[in-house]
């Protein structure tokens, strides 16, 4: 069987080569425009002639059915959805009903819809531009091979190999399958949403606006979103990620080298007390803290029983004690996690480091740093990065327990809001979609730049196979 | 440092024993003191859901800190009381969409992950990348566009919501692959290399041979699947509209809103435990797994 990197004539001078590195195969796109013959030329247009004229019969078959879905899907609604998504977006002007803040839809046809068939119809056509290339490249495979070895695979053959050589081909089908509808589509969804007048007041008839919805969240305009909204959020949530991240990362390892260490007895016993709290949903819990931390709440009345306090301490009506205590109570729910994540890979660590660390005198410090540090961090490296974006984007905790309060009035975000709880409240609150998609792109914006900078510079990013 | 060398040595040779048998037992009482302090942090708002699952005072904002008077007859309502809410229906429909995220969103994850760390292709850096920026997208930006396609399908209305729910958990999972493709990473490659020359394909490597050594971070990917549904109450309430589609989570949150509060305020909390008792039993018989296989992807 043939598989991609055996095909390769070696190339003259050698550029230093990864061990990542996968030789491009004969058959590209621009190999097929030069060398191909008339049966691949003719499959340029119509799909798998080449592979049916190889005796590729299903293959060429399931190709040609691609195309002609596609058509029929163009002509019978997508050509009509992008055209009205360019030209005319217009929604009915009919009063639109919400629900949690959704719109609701019913008979006429909203702008929200001709937005996402629109999108839908682009996001398919690219697919097909993408498939357009997957087929020229199967049409001058099956020439090549049957140039070169007499006869092109049959589709058995293509199974078997998808089976080995191929496996990621099958084995990625169906989890990138579902990424692209549930994840990609509803992005490039939302983002286009950024550049519509899509708000409160043109729930039904909107255009493209460009960059103005971005300008109205970095200017000083005197309205709920400007920027000095914006950047105090954008701080506390920065603020609030580095906290949560490391806070939890570093005592939930402290605690998991506690029960690890030899003399500890009952280790299972401990673990199970702290794996207890993850056996209650996150968010039962949250909101019994936001219950019991009111100023009526269990805690309040506790310690005002004891004497301790005269009035009730005020967890979230004051900025800073209401940040503090998200911070303490997002501890509260982390902490068992991390100890969950770190106690394997703590016990994975080979032991013969540790005991040429004993020979060589090492106190429990200088083995920390040495020999537990660098080997966390290799490979909790990629967890440390999903963390930190996981709390910028942490709704729950934050939407559960404070609810972005304290707010001062006639704002739009509260003391403890996050960018993503901004965003829900402007969305789901306010319908201002194109205002709340704009603070998602910033949301993201900033995540990339930070985690992008971490990755790379990481261990495991730059040397994969290290501990191997 | 060279000093502390020399007393260990001396140890061996049974001279300094005491002074390193008190410095252990030190370790030792500190260590199990800082453990029960933290214990107890963590324990006590559990036992608190507890007890005031039996309070006989339904109202929430009680003079006590604990209840005074126990009584059964809150979990009596919980599942007999079905005019306001059918809290058994929603448990049952939360534990299948449960059961099925937490099928696929493990085999996504191990596939993704075994193509990730062992197969190498041209597409592998840009999807890992792609992956990576993916995921710093607030994931709340895109509920609206999810909803709108799920009734594109026509899977809003009815019990199809379930069939959506479980979309939406599982779809995207298979971008939650770092973790496992960490894990198999540190899997020495000689395993694969020997079974192939023994004729296996890479499905076969993948199944024989990774798959068992992978079984710790399953346990833990199968834990964060079946945890999802019950956790996740924005999604499910922008999905179900209609009482008789909510899932737990959405329940639960409905008996702290203002509506509800003042009779079910207790019932909340023994809703609270009993949708606690399939993910602990759940999580005790995964735990067992979990530590006997813990020790290292490959030992020796």
């Amino acid at each position: 069987m043939a598989t991609t990197s055996k095909q390769v004539e070696p190339k003259k001078r050698k550029k230093k080569v990864s061990a990542d590195y996968v030789a491009p195969a004969p058959w590209t796109v621009k190999n097929a425009c030069k060398h191909g013959d008339i049966l691949t030329k003719i499959s340029f247009v119509i799909f798998g002639v080449s592979n049916l004229a190889r005796k590729q019969i299903v293959k060429g078959i399931l190709l040609l059915a691609v195309e002609a879905l596609y058509v029929l899907y163009m002509v019978t609604t997508g050509a009509t959805a992008i055209d009205k998504l360019i030209n005319g977006l217009y929604g009915t002007k009919a009063e639109q009903v919400f629900v949690n803040g959704l719109p609701v839809q019913s008979q006429e046809e909203y702008s929200v819809t001709i937005l996402l068939y629109g999108v839908a119809a682009f996001f398919f056509t690219v697919c097909f531009v993408w498939f357009w290339t997957v087929n020229v490249r199967s049409a001058y495979k099956a020439q090549y091979l049957k140039e070169t070895q007499g006869r092109a695979p049959g589709f058995l053959d293509d199974i078997l190999d998808l089976k080995d050589g191929r496996a990621y081909v099958s084995m990625l089908f169906l989890p990138i399958l579902g990424i692209l509808i549930f994840t990609i589509l509803p992005l490039i969804f939302m983002i286009s949403m950024a550049f519509t007048s899509y708000d409160s007041g043109h729930s039904s008839h909107f255009r493209w606006v460009g960059l103005a919805n971005f300008k109205t969240v970095l200017s000083d305009n005197g309205g709920q979103v400007n920027i000095h909204q914006f950047m105090s959020v954008l701080a506390w949530t920065l603020i609030w990620a580095f906290f949560a991240t490391f806070l939890n990362y570093f005592l939930g390892m402290f605690i998991a080298m506690v029960i690890n260490r030899k003399t500890t007895k009952f280790k299972n016993f401990w673990r199970g007390v702290f794996s207890l709290s993850i056996a209650v949903p996150q968010f039962v819990s949250l909101l019994v803290m936001h219950s019991m931390l009111q100023p009526e709440g269990a805690i309040n009345r506790l310690l005002r029983s004891w004497g301790w306090i005269q009035g009730s301490l005020p967890f979230f009506t004051n900025a800073t004690w209401a940040r503090v205590t998200v911070i303490v109570i997002n501890l509260w729910v982390g902490i068992p996690f991390t100890i969950m994540q770190v106690t394997g890979i703590l016990q994975n660590i080979p032991t013969d480091l540790y005991e040429a660390a004993d020979l060589d005198g090492a106190n429990w410090w200088q083995k920390f740093r040495n020999i537990t540090m660098p080997y966390m961090i290799f490979v909790t490296t990629p967890y440390l990065i999903t963390t930190f974006t996981g709390n910028v984007n942490n709704f729950n905790v934050i939407y559960l327990l404070s609810g972005g309060d304290p707010t001062p009035v006639g704002a739009s975000a509260g003391k403890t809001d996050l960018l993503i709880t901004w965003l829900y409240k402007l969305t789901v609150d306010k319908y201002d979609y194109n205002i709340g998609a704009v603070i998602g792109i910033f949301t993201f914006i900033v995540l990339a730049v930070v985690s992008l900078l971490t990755y790379r510079n990481s261990g495991s990013y730059k040397n994969e196979e290290g501990f191997r | 440092m060279s000093r502390k060398s020399n007393s260990e040595y001396s140890d061996k040779a049974g001279k300094g024993l005491h002074n390193a048998h008190t410095r252990r037992v030190v370790a030792d009482v500190l260590s199990y003191v800082l453990l029960t302090v933290l214990g107890i942090i963590w324990v006590m708002p559990i036992v608190w859901v507890l007890l005031e699952s039996f309070n006989a005072n339904t109202s929430p904002y009680q003079p006590t800190f604990f209840p005074t008077e126990y009584t059964l007859n809150n979990y009596n309502m919980l599942f007999t009381d079905k005019t306001i809410m059918d809290f058994g229906q929603m448990f049952l429909r939360t534990f299948i969409i449960a059961c099925f995220v937490c099928v696929i969103s493990v085999t996504f994850v191990l596939l993704v992950a075994y193509c990730m760390s062992r197969m190498r292709f041209r597409f592998r850096k840009p999807f890992m990348n792609i992956v990576l920026v993916l995921g710093m997208f607030p994931g709340i930006m895109s509920v609206v566009a999810i909803y709108f396609i799920l009734k594109a399908m026509n899977l809003t209305s009815g019990n199809m919501t379930v069939i959506a729910l479980i979309l939406v958990y599982s779809a995207g999972t298979g971008a939650g692959f770092y973790m496992m493709k960490g894990y198999m990473d540190t899997i020495p490659n000689s395993l694969d290399e020997a079974a192939m020359l023994d004729g296996c394909t890479r499905w076969q490597v993948f199944t024989k041979i990774i798959l068992p050594i992978c079984r710790p971070m399953i346990v833990y990917q199968a834990i964060t699947g079946f945890l999802t549904p019950w956790l996740d109450f924005v999604m499910a309430k922008a999905i179900c509209r209609t009482q008789d589609q909510w899932t737990v989570a959405l329940g639960l949150w409905n008996m702290l809103q203002k509506e509800y509060i003042q009779n079910f305020y207790a019932r909340f909390a023994a809703a609270a435990v009993v949708v606690s008792v399939p993910i602990a039993i759940l999580f005790m018989v995964m735990q067992r797994f979990y530590q006997e296989s813990m020790s290292g992807s490959v030992k020796g």
